[in-house]
Parts: C-alpha cells; sequence; structure tokens
C-alpha cells in the first residue's frame, strides 16, 4: 500500500537487461553481510538493495533499482526472486524508476503542513515545471514525491533532496534551493534559517553554561 | 581518539566497567527501581521488560534491537541523540545487552536517516577503536557486537515485531503475539526491542543511581523526557525536561509561546500524531506525563507536542494524519487496511463537509470497530485522532457539514465510503 497515487501519468522507461555489481559495491557488501549470523543473509536484502540503488546513481545519474537488479540481490543471497520483488516495492525508500537527479522529496503530513508545506510544495512545482508526484522533470534534473512524516517535526516543513534533509522551507527558500541545486551547486543540508539543529530560534534556552568544548 | 571525544567530557563512558561489575541481575533492578518508563511510546517499564529476558544463555543467542526507526508524526527526539550525542546510545546498548545477556546488539534506524546513522555508525567505530565495545568490551571480559541496520521508509517498521521482520529482510508485518520476543524474537531467539532514549538514559541512571532518576518527575512519571514541540509556535524546538511539567510552561518557557499568544491556542496534540488531540481548555492546566494525559483520555507517547493556532482548520489537520495511517498500513489485517482508507475517505468529506451530519456517528463506529481488532497498534493509531476530533470539536464537524448543505442544497448526499 506505500505508493501514492495522485498521478495517473504513466510514464514509460526502459528496464536495463543486465546488472553485474561493480567493486566498490562489492566492498560496502563484504562490510554488510558481515553484520548478520551465518544463515541469515536474508538481513542483507534492505542494504543490498541500498547498494543497488546507490551504483544505479553513480553509473547513471538516477538513484533506482531495476528488475534486474532485484534478481542480482537475490542470487547473491540465496533468496527467490519474489522475495527481494515484495520487499522493494513494500519500502518506499526503493525508487523501482528512474528518478530524476535531485529527488525532491516533500514531506506534506499535519507538522509539515502546519507550518506550510503547501507553500513549499507549490514553490518546488513553479520552479521545476512539475505537475504531479512522482514526475520527472524535462531536464531530468528534478523528481518531485510526497512522502510521509520524515521526523524533523521541529524543523518543519522539511525538503529532501537525496538523502539530506533542507529544514525551516518556505517559498522563497525554496525557490534558492533549487536555483542552486540547477547550478549545482547544493548549499549544506540543515536549516536553511540558519539555526543550530533543533534549538529554538536565536539560540539554546538550556544548558547555556555548558563548555561543550572544554580544553584538552 | 575517544579520550578527546566531547562525549566523554559529557560523562559518557565514565566507570562503564564498574556499572557492568555489578553484575546483570543488579543492573535490571536497579533499572525497575529507577521507575524508567519506555520512551518510545507506550511507557512500559523498562526494567521489567530486560527481566522478560531468560535468565541464561541457551543455544538460542540473545539480542538487543534498539528501536530508532522514529517515525510517528510530530517526532523528532531520537534523531537528535542519533546525530549528536550517540555515545550515550552506544553506551547504553553494551550495558543493556549485558544485563540481557545478548552479545549482540542491533540499532534499526529509519532510511530517511541517511546523515544520522552515518554519524551513530562513527560513534561505533570511535567506541571499537577504544576497545570501549567489542571483544572484552571495555576490559569487563564480555564481548560485544553493534550494528547498525537501516530500514527504508516504513512507518509499520517502528512496531517492535515489524521491526524484526525488516530486519531479518522482509515485509514489515507485525507478528502476532504471543509469542513475545523475549520468547521469540529476532532469528525466532530472545530478544527485547527498546527504543533510542530509553536505552540513551540508562548510563546515566546506573551512574547517578535510581533514586536521584525517581525523584525526577513525578510518582510513576519519573525521570526527564525529551519533548518535540513544533505547529504553531514561535519557536519549535526539541528540549529535554521533567516529566509532568505543565504542558503550557512546555511551550511557554522554551517554544516562545503559541503564535499570536496562549489565548490564539485552538488545540494541541501532546503525543505524537496518533494520540487523541485536546482542546485549549484541557491545554490551560494538563501536565505532560504519562498517566496525567492518560487521565484526559489522550497519552504522553513520543511526547511530540503539536501545537495549533486558532488559524488551523483542524478537520483538515485530522484528516491528513487519517491519510498518513491509510498510507502507512501494512495491509494484513482487514479492519486496519481497510478501515484506514474507508476513514480517510470519510474524513475527507468531513473537511468540505460533504457529509449528513448522522455520519459523525457512524464514523465514531467506525474508529471503534477498527481499534483493538488488529494483531498490531496501527489499527488504534488510526482511530485515535479521530477519536478525539469527534470528542472535543465535534461542534466544529457539524457546522462545516450544515454550511455545505446551505451552500448546495438541492444536491443529493452521497452516502457512507461512497
Amino acid at each position: 500500500m506505500a505508493e501514492h497515487s495522485d498521478s495517473a501519468t504513466a510514464e514509460t522507461f526502459e528496464q536495463p537487461t543486465e546488472f553485474a555489481f561493480d567493486s566498490a559495491s562489492r566492498a560496502e557488501m563484504a562490510t554488510i553481510l558481515a553484520k548478520y549470523p551465518a544463515g541469515r543473509q536474508a538481513s542483507g536484502v534492505l542494504p543490498l538493495l541500498y547498494v543497488v540503488q546507490r551504483q544505479m546513481k553513480r553509473a547513471t545519474g538516477s538513484a533506482w533499482v531495476p528488475r534486474v537488479a532485484m534478481d542480482a540481490v537475490a542470487r547473491e543471497l540465496g533468496m527467490p526472486p519474489i522475495r527481494v520483488y515484495e520487499v522493494a516495492t513494500f519500502y518506499l525508500m526503493y525508487n523501482t524508476k528512474p528518478v530524476g537527479k535531485y529527488h525532491l522529496q516533500l514531506c506534506t503530513t499535519t507538522p509539515c503542513w502546519l507550518r506550510g508545506s503547501d507553500e513549499v510544495v507549490a514553490a518546488c512545482r513553479k520552479a521545476t515545471g512539475i505537475k504531479g508526484w512522482h514526475e520527472t522533470s524535462d531536464d531530468g534534473l528534478f523528481t518531485m514525491t510526497e512522502v510521509e512524516c520524515v521526523g524533523a517535526c521541529v524543523n518543519a516543513p522539511i525538503l529532501q533532496v537525496n538523502d539530506d534533509f533542507y529544514e525551516d522551507m518556505d517559498a522563497a527558500l525554496t525557490a534558492e534551493l533549487i536555483a542552486a541545486l540547477r547550478r549545482g551547486e547544493p548549499p549544506p543540508r540543515g536549516s536553511m534559517t540558519g539555526r543550530l539543529n533543533s534549538a529554538p530560534a536565536g539560540g539554546p534556552t538550556t544548558l547555556t553554561t555548558l563548555d561543550s568544548h572544554p580544553a584538552e | 581518539m575517544i579520550s578527546a571525544c566531547p562525549a566523554r567530557a559529557r560523562g559518557d563512558w565514565d566507570g562503564t566497567a564498574a556499572i557492568l561489575a555489578r553484575g546483570a541481575d543488579a543492573i535490571v533492578e536497579e533499572m525497575k527501581a529507577s521507575g524508567l518508563r519506555g520512551r518510545g511510546g507506550a511507557g512500559f517499564p523498562t526494567g521489567m521488560k530486560w527481566s522478560f529476558m531468560p535468565k541464561q544463555e541457551s543455544e538460542r543467542p540473545h539480542y538487543l534491537v534498539v528501536n530508532a526507526d522514529e517515525s510517528e508524526p510530530g517526532t523528532c527526539k531520537d534523531r537528535d541523540i542519533l546525530r549528536h550525542d550517540p555515545h550515550k546510545l552506544v553506551e547504553g546498548c553494551l550495558i543493556a545487552s549485558f544485563a540481557m545477556r545478548a552479545h549482540a546488539c542491533y540499532i534499526y534506524v529509519r532510511g530517511e536517516f541517511f546523515n544520522e546513522a552515518s554519524n551513530l555508525q562513527i560513534a561505533i567505530d570511535e567506541a571499537y577503536a577504544a576497545g570501549l565495545i567489542g571483544k572484552n568490551a571495555c576490559g569487563s571480559g564480555w564481548d560485544f557486537d553493534l550494528y547498525v541496520h537501516r530500514g527504508a521508509g516504513a512507518y509499520i517498521c517502528g512496531e517492535e515485531t515489524a521491526l524484526l521482520e525488516s530486519l531479518e529482510g522482509k515485509k514489515g508485518m507485525p507478528r502476532l503475539k504471543p509469542p513475545f520476543p523475549a520468547a521469540v524474537g529476532l532469528y525466532g531467539c530472545p530478544t527485547t526491542v527498546n527504543n533510542v532514549e530509553s536505552i540513551a538514559v540508562a548510563p546515566t541512571i546506573l551512574r547517578r543511581g535510581a533514586a536521584w532518576f525517581s525523584a525526577l518527575g513525578r510518582p510513576k512519571n519519573s525521570g526527564t523526557k525529551l519533548f518535540c514541540i513544533s505547529g504553531h509556535v514561535n519557536k519549535p524546538c526539541n528540549v529535554e525536561e521533567e516529566l509532568g511539567i505543565p504542558l503550557r510552561d512546555l511551550i511557554d518557557t522554551y517554544a516562545g509561546g503559541v503564535r499570536g499568544g496562549w489565548d490564539n491556542l485552538l488545540a494541541v496534540i501532546p503525543g505524537g500524531a496518533s494520540v487523541p488531540v485536546l482542546p485549549k481548555s484541557i491545554c490551560d492546566t494538563v501536565l505532560m506525563d504519562f498517566d496525567s494525559l492518560r487521565e484526559q483520555r489522550s497519552g504522553l507517547g513520543t511526547a511530540a507536542v503539536i501545537v495549533m493556532d486558532k488559524s488551523t482548520d483542524i478537520v483538515k489537520a485530522i484528516a491528513r494524519l487519517s491519510a498518513f495511517y491509510k498510507h502507512e498500513s501494512c495491509g494484513q489485517c482487514t479492519p486496519c487496511r481497510e478501515g484506514t482508507g474507508w476513514m480517510m475517505r470519510v474524513m475527507n468529506r468531513m473537511v468540505q463537509g460533504r457529509a449528513e451530519l448522522d455520519e459523525i456517528d457512524t464514523l465514531e463506529q467506525v474508529t471503534r470497530q477498527v481499534e483493538g481488532h488488529t494483531i498490531c497498534a496501527l489499527g488504534d493509531a488510526a482511530a485515535w485522532p479521530i477519536q478525539g476530533l469527534i470528542r472535543h470539536f465535534r461542534p466544529v464537524m457539524e457546522e462545516r457539514i450544515a454550511q455545505y448543505k446551505a451552500g448546495r442544497a438541492s444536491r443529493p448526499m452521497p452516502l457512507a465510503a461512497e
């Protein structure tokens, strides 16, 4: 039940016909599979799907998981392919079709909505020309996805771009951010209004006398 | 190096070996005496949970699994521990695992917390390098391995048995209980699942003593708690405070007050999306702890305080939560799979007022049909916000319906879940 179904567009894309883990992926996989006990390598399916997604990003610029890669994960872990397909489609963070270079993931759940997520969505649409959800801009730079609460609610509204959270957004900051991404200059992640993490705007109200970096 | 680590300067990893030397049973007893109740939402006593694990190791290894799948809308407290204070968690994992005779622990971090998981991994690597965990952790003779496992965008995996399924490489669908994880958990082995905040506070409790912790807060609601104050406040923030602080003090002292002043307050969801909303009249005086909020037929949950001022369309705010639970239902149990969608569709009509007055009662009855009739608590979580809305804001819903009728007097009304 994981898909937002707001968009009715039937995008066509090509599934590659082959997939092989590259050496960087192989190195990651060795570390991952060492975490789980013998005979429990199926635990590696979520992390391996991430490995695939990152490799696709490196190789093609689009972070997604093609069907043949799911088969490759199944072979690697000795699982029936269907077990990998059902995992890949159950969890929202695996893109089963190509996404843009910058995957704009917009939280619209109540805490973000209260702080103006509608405004952020509108600003993204205006700046990218994307109309529906799960759609990619014509230049292939941006994909917009509506996501549920990403867990940074005191910094709402949140716009997640690929792996990074951009916080305390509004329409103007969104337009600036998209423009910066277009230039290939992603700003540092975190609050876009310059506040310190989850501390209140203007600075902390607690532990104000704590020296967090004492002399060594 | 760890010796220069700010975490150590703040007291983490101070005398950990001595804590372990007290022995597993003494640690569990101290945790019980502290009165710590689980910080993930349910508020089950942590020490008691630890005591449910078998007292002897058998051929089946024991596991501690830490639930860092923080996903309840409004909640972002564990995120700060993971990214800024991960050594509290790492040390807690060692001590809790030792107390439950587990040599391995998995921390299941929600997938969206990519950077948070990366910071946590750095802390784990530091702890390994310093000999604090790994073989002969802290020189205690106890071997302990700690692993990070990332989820991939599924709220349901915050439910402990769905989390275990996910960790085993399956869809996150909750398991029937019993058997409980303490008997049959991860890989069929004895397992305890604890929230990040519960584990991260354990070392401090053991260093300062149960009496210190239980003196904070109120009876049966002891200690401090991380509060996440979001929504219509002047300065949204996370803050740690004693349990039992009046809600109004919490908002006024730390979050810069309600936007437009306290009198501009409409309602507060006091403990994350699933707990029933409270109107201003209750917010004026309610205390923020498990039992005080339960008396008001709401709950402390994760202590995620979502504040809404008078500009809020309260029906729409709750309807968006209905959409959330519909989206996140795993689809395993019929009342939840069908009920969450049904409730969302009716709530969406209620936002417009496109309903009959008696449908409010029908909606309320359906929430009762979903609540308590599913394997896990997601059904309850979907039902409670609507129940809270009807309990406290029924006149708003009725007025909306009347307005719609006045605007479209001649149109026939659609039936319940059209």
